[in-house]
């Protein structure tokens, strides 16, 4: 057995593992990298529109801070997040963007003096200030009170991951590429590494650590058309449940994008809508305004992706061979604009759809897009059930999302959360000793080289190419936008009779290395899990809240279902994940609950919230008049982040300016 | 769209790790379906006809740049190119020349990136070290950024260095991919290199004296960037940086 050591230990080489590799390093800690491919091709990749930060530089971003910030992404949550992280996301977001342009991400800039935008279909003209001229931009997003999502074009995924993989090879962190971990290992209470496999040669490794980190992506691809790479199939999040230890936080919250392409399923950025893109029906009509008048285009995703549904089953979509879909119209935007900030949307239309949509509406229909569960992990990003065991990114449930993302915070979430959990990792590695038990991971070894050879030398008969159409196939009809308890259980039903027939797998091709059917096969198996983690997440959760919409359940209810969803694998002959459940305590939130600002308000109110808000009422008045929003924060919900991020974000608008009017400061 | 065409493919097929294995052609055949990329037909190639078919794709819509190939005779990315273009049906798949071949289509483009990017230094080399990121950030011109941004949108996925002529005969040439970067990176104001530091690493035969200007890089990088132009800009700097 090949038995590698090595200090922090990172399974992901996307934008969040490989920070916190960095975070690592930067501490004088051995560090190595596992990915399944080249670290620049990692689905970070792939984000175009860019990432939220308060920095507040540009006119329409002007009074922008971590307070606001803050209270976006609770609300976008549908107050199902973890308010204390939320809060140490705000407030490290803008530290991320300014050391990222440190590392050379060549962030769009502000243009001092007048510029023409599109706000609700019409072309206004904005005046920024001089002093803000070649600072960071910011570009309009949903569900957000100020333009926050700095960007470079709508290529910003692809910056970001290029200056970060660069940041890690002058660091010289190793990228041990085209590996992939199958198994963890632990003994119930730390997690020591994990059992790899080498894609290439098939030769069975235990990377053994002090820390190990999953930072594998999200699961989107249990579904059957999702925007998603094709390596998000949710595998990191499996070897955490495998372990029947450590379990995953709110796998049933899956967000749907409202604009990917027809068919197949690529992403146009939200940055289309923020910059003033609308949504169009088969007659042409605007139909958003009927639906939220406003905030239209630019609700939360999952609100729009719902009216969208809505507005299809109404017969508003235009008929194609694949179904029914909207228009999504960024015409209105000029063809310099599309050719400079939304090239990459330019050129997806020319190479998939063979149109030019400067010219031609984009068809587009909501799509899988985000997990928004993974591996729960606490505010510093460790597994409560493995130590040593920690998850950053999509992968993890860390929490700061609830049930529904805004859009610009998963990339901030990827090298914020990467920046604020590395600094925890790295003290995780210098407060504990490496233990070997070789002999574990040996047994470790074995187990999955016996599943290899089960594979390989048994007499199965299931395809793992049919098992996996069938899974996607059921998590896109039963497991989709809006869910029924009838077709939950289904669901659940189906996935337990796909997992039982696929410890029946075989293989035509035999080979040992480089066997793609092999890889499929150890995938199909573990993706399963996962997709029952969600199903029957969802069939449980009788409410509905952000991207969990049931139609038979359409409140949300904070009075029985203000919790997360636990989810554990009791045995490896199991067949459904035992489900338990955290509660939030409204007492210790900074926000209690209220309502989101869209459609009917129609939450069944937690008890504690009355009582949450005359606290925080008398907490205030206690504070007296002097108190600046630090110290009212800090008096409501007191939150901890790393020592050396602590300091407070400079802004443009916090300087005393004379001319803080023409800066545009709005009046409140 | 063509519909209901029989398309032949013609693919490389070899398994390096197989002692006794050849390099050949193998003949498929798949029904076309509307809006059919060669991502798509790969994989239903994969699962229905042979499942030991090696290949990479992760992204599949153009943005990754894991998935580039020889599509009959050009040197291109698979995933978003649809099989309509070949008004004939037939389709040959070539792996990437120049590059380790893992098997069949398939070759370690990754490894070779991180080589070159460990050997040309391919990083920010900041002026300034201590920039505080709790402070506001330095400005930087916009116009700037947006030229920077311009260069940056390489995906590394060896399609130049694969259609490069000078890379075929040198295999210590750094190709185009390796001139971008060493260019937007001379570009970049917050660099710390002279012309003079740039010069030591690519002003020689492996670097920008090498290039014979055939323009196979700039004729098939799938994102269009401008490498004619950059390897011009590049010559003409380093050709006056010891004068």
């Amino acid at each position: 057995m090949k038995l590698i050591y090595t200090d922090s230990l990172v399974v992901g080489a996307g934008l969040a593992g490989l920070r916190v590799a960095i975070a690592s390093k930067e501490r004088g800690l051995d560090t190595l990298v596992l990915s399944l491919i080249p670290a620049k091709r990692s689905h970070s990749a792939a984000a175009q529109g860019g990432m939220q930060a308060s920095l507040g530089n540009t006119v329409k971003g002007m009074g922008d801070d971590e307070d606001v910030h803050f209270q976006d992404t609770v609300k976008g949550s549908d107050w199902g997040c973890d308010q204390e992280v939320a809060r140490m996301f705000a407030h490290c977001a803008p530290k991320a963007v300014r050391e990222l342009a440190n590392w050379g991400v060549p962030w769009t800039r502000v243009t001092k003096g007048p510029r023409q935008v599109v706000v609700n279909a019409e072309k206004v003209t904005i005046e920024e200030a001089e002093e803000a001229h070649g600072l960071i931009n910011a570009r309009d997003f949903g569900g957000t009170k100020k333009w926050r999502t700095c960007y470079t074009a709508d290529g910003t995924g692809h910056s970001l991951l290029y200056a970060v993989d660069n940041k890690a090879i002058s660091l010289d962190i190793p990228v041990h590429e085209r590996v992939e971990a199958l198994a963890l290992i632990h003994d119930g209470k730390r997690c020591h590494g994990v059992v790899a496999r080498c894609l290439i040669t098939g030769e069975l490794r235990a990377y053994v650590a002090k820390s190990t980190t999953i930072a594998t992506g999200g699961y989107g691809r249990i579904y059957e058309v999702s925007t998603n790479a094709i390596i998000c199939e949710g595998i990191g999040q499996a070897l955490a449940l495998e372990t029947g230890v450590a379990t995953l936080g709110n796998m049933e919250a899956v967000q749907f994008h409202p604009t990917a392409i027809v068919p197949v399923g690529i992403l146009t950025t939200e940055g289309c809508r923020g910059d003033g893109g609308l949504l169009r029906d088969k007659d042409g009509h605007r139909f958003m305004p009927d639906y939220e008048p406003e905030k239209k285009e630019l609700a939360s995703r999952d609100v729009v992706s719902r009216r969208m549904t809505e507005h299809m089953r109404k017969g508003k979509g235009v008929d194609s061979p694949y179904g029914p879909h909207l228009w999504l119209d960024i015409t209105l935007l000029g063809r310099k604009h599309v050719e400079t900030n939304l090239r990459e949307v330019k050129e997806i239309c020319e190479n998939f759809l063979g149109i030019d949509p400067a010219e031609d509406w984009i068809p587009v229909r909501p799509t899988q897009h985000y997990s928004m569960g993974g591996i729960r992990t606490d505010a510093k990003g460790q597994s409560p059930q493995l130590k040593g065991l920690f998850s950053v990114g999509e992968a993890a449930c860390w929490d700061m999302h609830g049930f529904n993302r805004l859009g610009g915070n998963s990339l901030a979430e990827t090298v914020v959360g990467g920046m604020i959990i590395g600094k925890y990792v790295a003290d995780f590695c210098e407060e504990n000793t490496l233990e070997i038990d070789t002999s574990l991971a040996e047994r470790f070894v074995a187990q999955v080289r016996d599943e290899i050879d089960g594979l390989v030398e048994g007499q199965g008969s299931e395809s793992a190419y049919e098992l996996k159409r069938e899974m996607q196939r059921i998590m896109m009809d039963y497991v989709g936008i809006f869910r029924n308890g009838p077709e939950l259980t289904k669901a659940v039903e189906e996935l337990e009779a796909l997992l039982i027939r696929s410890r029946n797998l075989g293989l035509k091709c035999k080979k040992r290395h480089a066997n793609p059917e092999l890889v499929e096969a150890l995938r199909v198996k573990r993706m399963l899990k996962v997709a029952l983690t969600v199903a029957c997440g969802a069939e449980a959760r009788t409410e509905s809240r952000g991207a969990h919409a049931r139609e038979d359940y359409p409140q949300r209810n904070d009075k029985e279902w203000l919790n997360r969803t636990l989810s554990s694998w009791p045995s490896s002959d199991a067949t459904r994940p035992q489900l338990d459940y955290e509660q939030l305590d409204v007492m210790k939130m900074e926000l209690p609950p209220g309502y989101r600002g869209y459609g009917i308000n129609n939450a069944i109110a937690h008890p504690d919230t009355e009582k949450r808000e005359k606290q925080i009422v008398e907490i205030l008045s206690n504070l007296g008049e002097d108190a600046d929003r630090h110290e009212r924060q800090h008096a409501l919900m007191p939150f901890e982040v790393p020592e050396s991020l602590r300091e407070k974000n400079e802004r443009l608008h916090d300087k005393p300016l004379g001319n803080r009017q023409q800066l545009g400061e709005e009046s409140k | 769209m063509s519909q209901g065409r029989t398309l032949t493919f013609n693919i490389f097929r070899y398994d390096p790790q197989m002692p006794d294995d050849k390099p050949k052609m193998v003949k498929y055949q798949l029904e076309e379906a509307p809006g059919m990329t060669v991502f798509i037909a790969l994989n239903m190639l994969r699962e229905q006809q042979d499942p030991s078919l090696q290949f990479d794709f992760v992204c599949r819509a153009g943005i990754c740049g894991s998935c580039a190939m020889v599509i009959n005779g050009y040197p291109t990315l698979a995933c978003r190119t649809l099989t309509s273009k070949y008004p004939k049906g037939e389709i040959t798949l070539m792996p990437l020349p120049g590059f380790e071949l893992i098997g069949d289509l398939s070759v370690n483009t990754g490894k070779f990136m991180r080589e070159l990017a460990e050997r040309l230094k391919l990083w920010l080399h900041p002026r300034n070290d201590e920039a505080d990121i709790h402070r506001i950030e330095a400005p930087m011109d916009p116009e700037e950024a947006a030229r920077l941004y311009e260069l940056e949108r390489c995906v590394e996925c060896g399609v130049c260095v694969s259609a490069c002529a000078t890379k075929q005969m040198r295999d210590t040439f750094v190709g185009a991919v390796g001139m971008m970067k060493i260019a937007r990176f001379e570009l970049d104001s917050r660099d710390a290199r002279s012309v003079e530091d740039f010069y030591h690493v690519i002003g020689n035969q492996d670097g920008v004296f090498g290039c014979m200007t055939l323009l196979g890089c700039q004729d098939n990088c799938p994102k269009d960037l401008p490498h004619m132009q950059q390897i011009a800009y590049l010559r003409r700097k380093m050709a006056t940086a010891l004068v």
